[in-house]
C-alpha cells in the first residue's frame, strides 16, 4: 500500500514540475521545475530498488547537468522572461496527446510474449549497488570505459567551445604579457567593443 | 514471262521512287525522261503479256505471304488473266501518253520533280489494283490510288480551292471504302479467303440474304471510286489538279476502278440479279443526271468531267445487266477518247493562259490545228459515230439495254447519248469554231509543242481504230467472263435502231454547230435565258453541293467545334493540366516543410512519430485479432 | 492497489508526451534542451520499471549509459548554444533559418 502511495504522489508531483517546466515563461521557474522533477524521478528509483540508479540520478543529473543549465542561464542573461512566438498551439498539443495515447495505448495491450528470460537476473540476496558493480565492470566494461572516453571529449569541447583567447597559455606567459594583455582588454572595452 | 509482271508493276513504282529523290531540287527533264522511260517498258511488259495471254495462259505468281495468323491467310499475289491484262494495256498506254505529254505541259512548275514521282506512284497503285489476285491486294491498290489522287489533286497545295477539292476527293473515296471493308469483311467471314478464285467458288453455296449484302456493300465502295451518285459530287471538282493528272486519273484509270471491281466479281452479281438492276438503274441515272449538268456549264474540263461521269454510268448499267464484256469494253474505248479530249483541253488550257470559260474562247482552229482535229475527232467518237471506237461500245450497251428488255434504260440512255453530242460539240464549236472573243482579254494562244501532239497521236490512232478489236477481244475475255452475245433478233428493229440512233446523234451535233458556231458575245449573267430556273438548277449542279455543305459538312463542322472547345480543351486537356499541377502545387506547398526553422523540424519529427505509432497499434491490433 | 509494470509504463508515456509537448512548443533552445531532458528521463524510468519487474538488470544498466550520455550531451551543447550566442546574440529559433531547403 505504501507503495501504491508513493508511486502516485511522486506521480502526480513529477508530472506537474515537468508541465510547468514546459508551459511557463519565465526561465528561472523552468529551471527549478525542472531539477525537483528530476529529483522526484530518482525517488521513483529508489521504489523499483534501482538504489545505485537513484543515486546516480541525483548526483548526475541534478547536481552537474542542472548546475549546468544553471550557469548556462546565467550566461545567456534570460533570467528574465522568455519572449517565444506561439505559432499554432493547438496542433501541439493535439500531437502531444495522439503520442501519448497512442503510447499507452501499446503499453497497456497485452504484452506479446511471456516468455522473457533474463539476461542478468537480479538475485534477490545481494544489494543492489554490489549487484550493478558486478555487471557493470565485467560484462559491460568495454561500453564502461567509452563512455568515459566520451564523457572526457565531451568536457574538452565544452571547455574550448566556451573559452575565451584559447590560443594564449596563461601557464605557459610572463606575468609582464598577462598585465599587458589585462591592459588591453580593459582598453578595448573602454572603447565600448565587446 | 513472271519478269514481264514483276517490270509490269514494279517498273513505275522505280519511276516513282526516282523521281521522288528528286522532290526538292528545281526542275530536271531527267525525271520526266526516266519515268516516261520506265513507263514504257510497263507498257510493253504488258504488250507481251498480252500476247502470250491471247495464246490462251494465264500468269499467276505469289510473291510472298504478307499476312498468316491463325485462320487468315492473304499473300502478295498477282494475276494476270484475260480482264486483268486489258485493264493492264489500258492504264499503261493512257499513262505513258500523259507522262510524256506532261513533260511538255509541267515545262514551266516548280514542282515538276514531285509531279513525276506522284504520277508514278499513281500508276503503280493502279497496277496493283488490276493485278491482285485477292480482295485485300486489290483494297490496296484501291487505297494507293485514292492516296495519289489527293497528293495529285491538291498538287497545288497553296491554292485552297485545289486542297479543298483534293479532300473532298479523299473523304467521299473514305466513306465508300467503310462499304467495301465491310464487304471484304463480309466475304472473309463467310468463306474464310479472299483469293478470287477460292471466293468465286464458294459464293454460289451462301444464302441469298448474305450475297446480297456482299455485293451491296462491294457496290458502295465501286460507287465512291466511280463517283456515282450520291457520292458524284467530287469528280468535277478534281478538275482543280492539273490536266494530265484529269487525263489520266480521271478518264481512264481511278474512276473505272470501280467497273473493274463489278466486272471482276461477276460471279456474285450473277447470283443477285435484283442488285444488278439496282446498279444499271442508277447507272442510267447518272448518265443522264452528268449530262444534264453539263449542258450549260462554263468550265471546259468540267465539261469533260461531267461527260465521264456520264460514261462511268453506261458502264454500270453494261455490269448492272450482266453484259460485263461490253463494260469492259466501254470502258477500254472510253479511256482512249476521255483521255485524248483532257489532253487537248491541256493544250487549249495552256495556250489560253489557264482560261477555262469556253465563251472567251473561240476560232482557235486558226492557230492550233493539230489540237483541233484531235479534240474534234475525240468528240465524234465520244458522240458514237460510226466508224469511231464509241460507235461499238455505246451502241453496244444500247443493245444490250433493249435485248434485255429494259425499255425505260435503253430510252434514257439514248436520250443521253443525245445530250452527250450536244455539249461535245457545243465545247468544240465554242472552242475553236466562232469568232475570236480572246482577242478582248489580250490572250495569244499558240498551239502545244510538237512532242506534246506526237505523244497524244497513239491516243488518236486507238479511238479510231479501238472498235475493230472488238471480235478479237470478245475471244479473249470470253474464257473468263460469262460470254452472252447480244444480238436484236429482229433485222428490220436492228437496223431501224442503229440508223435511228446515229440520225438522232449527228442531228443533235447539227443542232450545237448552228446554236455554238458563231457566237460572238462572253454572256454575263444577265440574259433571259442565264435567269430562267432550269439553267440555275443545271448550273449550281441541282444544289446537291449547296445541300451536302449544309446538311452534312456544318453540322460536322459545329460537332467538331463543340467537341474540341468543350471535350477537349475542358475535359481532357483540364485533367492532363490538373495532375501537372496538383503534383506541381503538392511540391509548392510541401516545399514549407523544410523551412530551416528547428522548432517546425521537430513537429515535424513528431507527426512522423505519430504516424508510425498509429500504424504500428493498427498492424498489432490486426495481427491479434487475426491471429485469435 | 497493485502497482503493476502497466502504471509505470503508463507513466513513463506520459512523461515522454510532456517532452514532446516542450520540444515542439519552445522556441527558446536552452528551453528546447530542458524538454530533450525530460524525454531521456522519461525513458529511463521506463527502462528502471522493466528491469524490476522482470527482474533483469540489463534495463538498469540500460539507464546508467542513458545518464552518462545525457550528460555529455548536454555539456557539447551548451558549448555550441555559447558559439553561437557569441556570434548572433540571440538563440531564438525562429531566427535560426539558414538551413532552409
Amino acid at each position: 500500500m505504501f507503495e501504491a502511495i508513493a508511486f502516485y504522489l511522486f506521480a502526480a508531483l513529477t508530472i506537474t514540475m515537468f508541465t510547468i517546466t514546459v508551459m511557463t515563461s519565465q526561465a528561472l521557474y523552468a529551471l527549478t521545475a525542472m531539477a525537483a522533477g528530476m529529483i522526484f524521478i530518482s525517488a521513483f528509483f529508489f521504489i523499483l530498488g534501482a538504489d545505485f540508479l537513484g543515486a546516480i540520478q541525483i548526483i548526475v543529473y541534478t547536481g552537474a547537468v542542472m548546475a549546468l543549465y544553471a550557469f548556462g542561464m546565467m550566461f545567456f542573461d534570460t533570467t528574465r522572461n522568455v519572449v517565444e512566438k506561439r505559432t499554432n498551439p493547438q496542433i501541439v498539443f493535439v500531437l502531444g496527446t495522439l503520442a501519448a495515447l497512442m503510447v499507452v495505448a501499446i503499453f497497456v495491450a497485452p504484452i506479446i510474449s511471456n516468455n522473457i528470460h533474463a539476461v542478468y537476473p537480479i538475485e534477490a540476496h545481494v544489494g543492489n549497488a554490489q549487484a550493478v558493480g558486478i555487471v557493470l565492470f565485467t560484462k559491460y566494461l568495454v561500453p564502461f570505459e567509452v563512455a568515459a572516453v566520451m564523457l572526457l571529449v565531451a568536457m574538452i569541447s565544452g571547455i574550448i567551445l566556451a573559452g575565451k583567447k584559447m590560443d594564449k597559455s596563461l601557464t605557459l606567459m610572463a606575468e609582464e604579457e598577462i598585465v599587458m594583455m589585462n591592459a588591453d582588454t580593459v582598453g578595448h572595452t573602454e572603447k565600448g567593443e565587446h | 514471262m513472271e519478269l514481264y509482271l514483276y517490270i509490269a508493276l514494279f517498273a513505275p513504282l522505280v519511276g516513282s521512287l526516282f523521281a521522288g529523290l528528286f522532290g526538292a531540287t528545281p526542275k530536271t527533264y531527267l525525271t520526266g525522261l526516266v519515268t516516261s522511260g520506265l513507263l514504257f517498258a510497263s507498257f510493253v511488259s504488258s504488250a507481251v503479256l498480252l500476247n502470250y495471254v491471247m495464246g490462251g495462259h494465264t500468269v499467276h505468281v505469289e510473291l510472298m505471304t504478307w499476312m498468316a495468323t491463325g485462320d487468315l491467310y492473304i499473300p502478295f499475289g498477282f494475276v494476270v488473266d484475260q480482264v486483268s491484262v486489258v485493264m493492264m494495256m489500258v492504264v499503261t498506254v493512257v499513262s505513258t501518253v500523259v507522262h510524256i505529254y506532261s513533260i511538255g505541259y509541267m515545262d514551266h512548275d516548280k514542282g515538276f520533280n514531285r509531279f513525276f514521282s506522284y504520277l508514278s506512284a499513281f500508276v503503280f497503285s493502279m497496277m496493283v489494283l488490276v493485278m491482285s489476285d485477292n480482295f485485300a491486294g486489290l483494297f490496296i491498290g484501291w487505297e494507293g490510288v485514292g492516296l495519289c489522287s489527293w497528293l495529285l489533286i491538291g498538287f497545288w497545295y497553296h491554292k485552297e480551292s485545289a486542297t479543298w477539292a483534293a479532300n473532298e476527293a479523299f473523304i467521299m473515296n473514305r466513306i465508300a471504302d467503310l462499304g467495301m471493308l465491310i464487304g471484304i469483311f463480309m466475304i472473309y467471314w463467310n468463306i474464310g479467303s479472299l483469293q478470287y478464285d477460292v471466293v468465286f467458288a464458294e459464293i454460289g453455296n451462301l444464302p441469298m440474304a448474305v450475297v446480297t449484302w456482299i455485293g451491296i456493300f462491294l457496290f458502295i465502295g465501286a460507287m465512291g471510286k466511280s463517283a456515282q451518285f450520291p457520292l458524284h459530287t467530287w469528280l468535277a471538282d478534281a478538275m482543280e489538279g492539273p490536266t494530265p493528272v484529269s487525263a489520266l486519273i480521271h478518264a481512264a484509270t481511278m474512276v473505272t476502278a470501280g467497273v473493274y471491281l463489278v466486272v471482276r466479281a461477276n460471279p456474285v452479281y450473277d447470283l443477285i440479279p435484283n442488285v444488278g438492276m439496282f446498279i444499271a438503274s442508277l447507272g442510267a441515272f447518272v448518265a443522264l443526271f452528268a449530262a444534264s449538268m453539263a449542258l450549260v456549264n462554263r468550265d471546259m474540263k468540267r465539261i469533260i468531267a461531267y461527260s465521264t461521269l456520264s460514261q462511268l454510268g453506261y458502264m454500270f448499267v453494261a455490269a448492272g445487266l450482266g453484259a460485263y464484256w461490253v463494260a469492259l469494253f466501254h470502258l477500254m474505248a472510253h479511256a482512249f477518247f476521255k483521255a485524248l479530249l483532257f489532253l487537248g483541253a491541256g493544250n487549249v488550257m495552256h495556250a489560253m493562259h489557264d482560261e477555262l470559260d469556253p465563251f472567251k474562247m473561240g476560232g482557235l482552229r486558226k492557230v492550233m490545228k493539230g489540237t483541233f482535229i484531235m479534240m474534234t475527232l475525240a468528240s465524234v467518237a465520244l458522240a458514237g459515230i460510226y466508224p469511231f471506237a464509241g460507235f461499238f461500245s455505246k451502241d453496244l450497251i444500247l443493245e444490250v439495254g433493249f435485248v434485255e428488255h429494259h425499255y425505260v434504260i435503253y430510252t434514257v440512255l439514248l436520250l443521253t447519248a443525245g445530250l452527250t453530242a450536244f455539249y461535245s460539240f457545243r465545247l468544240v464549236a465554242l472552242i475553236f469554231h466562232g469568232e475570236e472573243r480572246y482577242k478582248l482579254f489580250g490572250i495569244h494562244p499558240h498551239e502545244a509543242y510538237k512532242y506534246m501532239l506526237v505523244a497524244m497521236s497513239p491516243l488518236l490512232v486507238l479511238a479510231i481504230i479501238a472498235g475493230s478489236f472488238k471480235m478479237t477481244y470478245f475471244q479473249l475475255v470470253m474464257n473468263l467472263l460469262p460470254a452472252t452475245q447480244y444480238h436484236v433478233h429482229d433485222h428490220v428493229t436492228f437496223w431501224i435502231m442503229t440508223i435511228g440512233t446515229q440520225l438522232f446523234v449527228i442531228s443533235a451535233i447539227l443542232f450545237a454547230y448552228k446554236k455554238y458556231g458563231n457566237w460572238n458575245s462572253v454572256p454575263d449573267g444577265s440574259s433571259k435565258m442565264e435567269n430562267r430556273f432550269c439553267y440555275k438548277l443545271l448550273w449550281n449542279q441541282y444544289y446537291i453541293p449547296k445541300i451536302y455543305d449544309e446538311v452534312f459538312s456544318k453540322p460536322y463542322k459545329e460537332l467538331s467545334r463543340f467537341a474540341w472547345k468543350q471535350i477537349d480543351l475542358k475535359i481532357v486537356d483540364a485533367t492532363v493540366d490538373a495532375i501537372a499541377n496538383t503534383i506541381y502545387k503538392t511540391g509548392e506547398n510541401t516545399r514549407d516543410i523544410q523551412n530551416g526553422n528547428l522548432s517546425s523540424m521537430l513537429r515535424w519529427m513528431v507527426i512522423g512519430l505519430v504516424v508510425l505509432l498509429a500504424l504500428a497499434v493498427a498492424f498489432t491490433v490486426g495481427y491479434n485479432a487475426v491471429g485469435a | 492497489m497493485e502497482i503493476t509494470l502497466t502504471h509505470y509504463l503508463v507513466l513513463s508515456a506520459v512523461l515522454f508526451a510532456i517532452g514532446l509537448i516542450g520540444v515542439m512548443r519552445r522556441k527558446n533552445l536552452l528551453m528546447l534542451f530542458f524538454a530533450t531532458e525530460i524525454l531521456l528521463n522519461a525513458t529511463n524510468i521506463g527502462f528502471a520499471a522493466i528491469s524490476h519487474y522482470l527482474g533483469d538488470l540489463t534495463g538498469q544498466m540500460f539507464a546508467f549509459f542513458i545518464i552518462s550520455i545525457a550528460a555529455s550531451e548536454v555539456a557539447v551543447g551548451l558549448g555550441l548554444l555559447i558559439v553561437w550566442y557569441k556570434r548572433t546574440g540571440k538563440i531564438d529559433l525562429d531566427i535560426m533559418t539558414s538551413m532552409r531547403g
